[in-house]
């Protein structure tokens, strides 16, 4: 078994800046085989998480989105309609082919069935498993726990490996209490200033040190004002990438120029229209 | 996995002294006093995890069992103080239970103020934006307006817990319950007549056919998966309403009960989510817990600010596309009405439809002229006139309708 440490230091090479929780939380899915729910508002890295933590085992990473109305054959298996047409034409009159038709051949892999078929366990992500339906949740709790899945026409089918899953939720609908308790539970938040210059510095190419900690204090502060829609980390990054591009080296020289490009943090005209000239101004001075 | 990690099984528990493991156990049972959902699984995960070694430090301990034990936000966020607390002797600020009874507390419950009743004598003119007063059979809507002042009259001299009298709440809940099945049952029958728009569903017409030979003989149809609708109540609890307040929330109780899906909620001048509250089958309970969060009722009410606290909190797990979201309030604002405009606009944007409810309209001579109203009406798609379940029971067809 990896060791705490041992997950930390790989996490930090596969370039995933983390917080101290999340090394726990990898060690337990392993000691545990539970698989971990994130939850958080959007932006904050969620599925970021999936991404490293498939660097991290050095193996595949399977993502699910979930959307209203997903169902088995979008998430777990379908049948190769067109080919098994194409074989009925062509084998016209034989009898052979009916044994055939439902065979492995045939058989279209989704995401689920894929993730528990690979010879090395991949990184399956389950994400915004809030948007999926009750039926479905109920069907992927099942599928959690046994690692299985019986195809009519085929058999069941048993997991070669167990998949590392990592589920994610935005909260637009509550999660059952079964599903919640089957997983390991972290709360994502925003990082502190300290971890998102990290975070610039890292994904930014020509973001110097001092640059990134001015832009992660900037993008702190204007998440403390009152905004309909609070910026993620992903917004951070754009804006960082936009200053850079705009050849910004400190952001008290530029105050226009940072006030212009707010667009990339503030999503709503609401929210637009509350950071005026003198709210910008007023967080640039407290940002050292 | 490459690697797996020790089994839970008991055997493993031997290594964990005996203290320790008792000591585990009066954990699990303060977690679940505190609202953790904590299995018999998680204990033994427990177990296992300080076999494995994390017991080694506090830290990463309470790491491991924070993730181990939280499932939800609320719990993620009060974890540490009751880790702490347990197991390293800390003091953590004295948790309210909501559950048990408040016997012999003199708190303030719902309904200890005597009805500050508003005399709005200005406009004789009924006829305003109300879309149902008029339409609202003249009967029933006067027989409400009887029902409701002679109800008050008795209630204004009870106190909200005696109002918990078996009787008198078996009988109101009965007809809460009754009106509550009427209205899904009305919704129910409204999707299966949507039904009828099928559409030809290619996919699995091809999959029956393939025994044709691929030609389409037998085909297969598409049509509307039916859910059910959900209710949100938004009760105001405030001084106003004092004498609609147990009216309502026994309707509230009734909901809970027979809508698939239901969320409650009451407000004064600040918003608390009642639905756990109210989901006890046991009324008295029910209404014992509820008072006891209730607390600070019977004031001012802010509908601006509570408004905005549950689309800050509350609106995105709890609305989704299919739900209706009723309020019931005089719409005496206190505070700001101007944030209780957009508030509701915001609102309006999220749900399907938003019903109002105002005690207050039945009276004689009443028009909306509480500024909050006022701001709030162009948001709403039904406003009408509720103080009584005669008076609900009344509105059935046009909530029916929504």
């Amino acid at each position: 078994m990896k060791g705490r440490e041992e997950i930390a230091q790989a996490l930090a090479a596969s370039g995933y800046i983390a917080d101290a929780d999340l090394a726990t939380a990898i060690s337990l899915m392993q000691l545990l085989r539970r698989p971990l729910l994130l939850e958080g508002e959007a932006g904050v890295g969620k599925t970021e998480v999936a991404k490293a933590l498939a660097k991290v085992h050095a193996t595949e990473l399977i993502r699910l989105q979930c959307y209203e109305g997903l169902d088995q054959s979008a998430a777990l298996y379908e049948w190769n309609y067109q080919r098994q047409l194409l074989a009925i034409q062509a084998h016209r009159g034989t009898d052979s082919i009916e044994d055939q038709l439902f065979s492995e051949k045939y058989l279209l892999e989704r995401p689920l069935l894929a993730a528990i078929r690979r010879p090395r366990a991949p990184v399956l992500l389950i994400d915004e498993i809030d948007r999926a339906d009750d039926e479905f949740e109920a069907f992927l709790l099942e599928l959690l726990s046994d690692f299985q899945v019986s195809i009519p026409e085929l058999g069941t089918i048993s997991a070669v490996t167990v998949p590392h899953v990592v589920l994610t939720s935005n909260g637009t609908r509550e999660l059952s209490d079964a599903l919640r308790r089957r997983c390991l539970y972290q709360y994502v938040d925003y990082p502190d200033a300290d971890r998102e210059a990290r975070i610039i510095l890292a994904r930014i190419v020509g973001a110097g040190p001092s640059l990134s900690v001015q832009i992660a204090r900037m993008v702190e502060g204007v998440r403390k004002e009152e905004l309909r829609k609070v910026p993620g980390v992903a917004e951070t990054l754009d804006w960082a990438a936009a200053l850079v591009g705009l050849d910004v080296r400190d952001l008290h020289n530029v105050p226009e120029t940072v006030h212009e490009t707010l667009i990339c943090l503030l999503k709503t005209q609401e929210d637009r229209a509350r950071v005026t000239r003198e709210v910008t101004l007023r967080l640039l001075g407290r940002v050292a | 996995m490459s690697c797996r990690g020790p089994n839970p099984e008991f055997d493993d528990l031997s290594e964990v002294s005996q203290l320790v493991s008792s000591r585990l156990a009066a954990f699990l049972r303060t977690l679940r006093d505190a609202g953790f959902r904590v299995g018999l699984a998680e204990g033994q995960d427990a177990a296992t995890l300080m076999a494995a070694g994390y017991a080694a430090r506090p830290n990463l301990l309470r790491a491991a069992f924070r993730h181990l034990f939280s499932a939800r936000k609320s719990d993620w966020d009060k974890f540490d103080g009751l880790f702490d607390a347990f197991w390293l002797g800390k003091r953590v600020r004295s948790r309210s239970r909501t559950i048990g009874s408040a016997a012999g507390a003199n708190s303030p419950s719902l309904k200890t103020i005597q009805d500050a009743r508003p005399q709005q004598g200005g406009g004789q003119s009924v006829t305003d934006q109300v879309p149902s007063s008029d339409e609202g059979p003249e009967n029933s809507a006067g027989e409400g307006r009887m029902e409701g002042a002679s109800h008050a009259e008795h209630l204004a001299s009870i106190d909200f817990r005696k109002f918990s009298d078996p009787d008198q709440l078996a009988q109101a809940h009965d007809a809460a319950a009754q009106l509550a099945r009427v209205m899904r049952t009305r919704l129910t029958r409204r999707y299966l007549a949507r039904r009828r728009g099928e559409r030809l569903d290619l996919r699995r017409t091809i999959h029956h056919n393939i025994s044709h030979g691929g030609v389409p003989i037998s085909l297969v149809k598409r049509r509307r998966k039916d859910r059910p609708l959900r209710l949100i109540v938004l009760l105001d609890a405030s001084g106003s309403m004092s004498l609609y307040t147990s009216v309502f929330l026994r309707f509230i109780h009734g909901v809970l009960d027979e809508f698939h899906e239901a969320e409650a909620f009451l407000f004064h001048t600040r918003l608390a989510y009642v639905s756990d509250a109210l989901k006890e089958k046991d009324v008295s309970r029910a209404l014992d817990r509820l008072s006891i969060m209730a607390q600070g009722a019977g004031g001012g009410t802010r509908i601006g600010e509570s408004l905005q606290t549950f689309n800050r909190w509350h609106a995105a797990r709890v609305i989704h596309s299919r739900s209706c979201v009723m309020i019931v309030s005089d719409g005496y604002e206190t505070g700001d009405a101007v944030l209780l405009g957009r508030e509701m606009a915001a609102l309006s944007r999220r749900c399907r439809r938003i019903v109002w409810l105002n005690p207050m309209m039945a009276w004689a001579g009443y028009s909306p002229e509480a500024r909050g109203l006022k701001a709030a009406l162009p948001h709403v798609d039904l406003y009408a006139p509720a103080n009584t379940l005669q008076s609900l029971r009344a509105l059935e067809p046009y909530l029916a309708k929504l």
